[in-house]
């Protein structure tokens, strides 16, 4: 065999181990949609603080309700899009959507994210709902982490930022809002560009 | 010639190395889940797991899912430190020229 081959061997190899174990067609536009989606929910709620209830909340209020439900549109738009994006990418890629690299992606970034989600929900109904921001936060970055094995390598990075941002939110409770705002938006925003520029165009 | 010695003749074909780096990195994968990966045909695929298990460098797993025969592949020990050897071969090879 000459030179050329053994460096072809060697490049398959690489390329059969990264799509044997790894869903690389995330899509950058749907970190940056997710981020601009994340922004607006936060500046309606804001607006709704703001005006209807003096900067104090109570849970059974209707203000708290239309809370919640902001962040679960937010929540389920970002799910959609992301869905929709990662389809249209992965056919270009001619990845599958739904084989065993997606899946274990999918299962291995829900773990955390189920078992922070849960958690939050025991402790809203306990009352101590100043955490909620910091720890939506610490978690979703540890989902980011957890699946980062199982996708792109980099989103760990983002996951990092997530968990560290969650704590500084969880020792400043005040800021909660804002740091919030800053993980979910703002950062979902930065990486989603420099994923789109790094992988999408080319 | 040191080098030439590492490399390994069973590994000298490429469904054979496709099959060791998909199992490398994964704990196992089905006979289909390689076929996929590899673009091969059931005989092709088959005759290559089987010398592959021949040497024992990796391990077959029949069942039934759902009353469907299944195989699963998966790498052994010695099959992970004779492909890691080859693969420090090819690349010393290729540094050389």
């Amino acid at each position: 065999m000459s030179n050329e081959d053994y460096l072809k061997d060697i490049s398959e190899i690489k390329n059969l181990m990264n799509k044997s174990s790894r869903f690389i067609s995330l899509s950058g536009l749907t970190g940056i949609l997710a981020g601009i989606y994340a922004l607006i929910g936060a500046a309606v709620t804001y607006y709704f603080v703001t005006t209807y209830s003096y900067g104090t909340l109570l849970l059974d209020g209707w203000v708290f309700k239309t809370i919640v439900f902001i962040l679960f549109m937010v929540a389920f738009l970002s799910i959609v899009t992301g869905i929709y994006l990662t389809t249209k990418k992965a056919k270009k890629n001619g990845e599958k959507i739904w084989d065993t690299s997606s899946r274990r992606l999918i299962f291995n970034f829900l773990i955390p994210l189920v078992v922070g989600g849960l958690y939050i929900l025991i402790i809203l109904s306990q009352g101590r709902y100043g955490q909620t921001g910091g720890l939506m936060l610490i978690f979703y970055g540890l989902a980011l982490i957890n699946a980062s094995k199982y996708s792109i390598g980099n989103i760990k990075y983002l996951g990092y930022c997530e968990v560290i941002l969650g704590l500084l939110a969880t020792l400043y409770p005040g800021y909660g809002f804002w740091i919030w705002v800053v993980g979910f938006g703002f950062m979902h925003i930065i990486y989603g560009t420099y994923m789109h520029f790094k992988y999408d165009v080319k | 010639m040191s080098i030439i010695t590492n490399i390994n003749k069973v590994f000298d074909h490429r469904i054979r190395l496709g099959i060791m780096s998909v199992l490398m990195v994964n704990e196992y994968a089905d006979f289909k889940t390689l076929k996929a990966l590899l673009d091969a045909t059931d005989g092709n695929l088959a005759s290559h797991t089987k010398a592959l298990e021949k040497a024992e460098y990796i391990t077959v797993e029949k069942q039934f899912i759902d009353r469907k025969p299944n195989t699963r592949y998966s790498v052994t020990k010695l099959g992970q430190a004779e492909f890691k050897k080859h693969i420090n071969a090819l690349e010393k090879l290729i540094k050389k020229q």
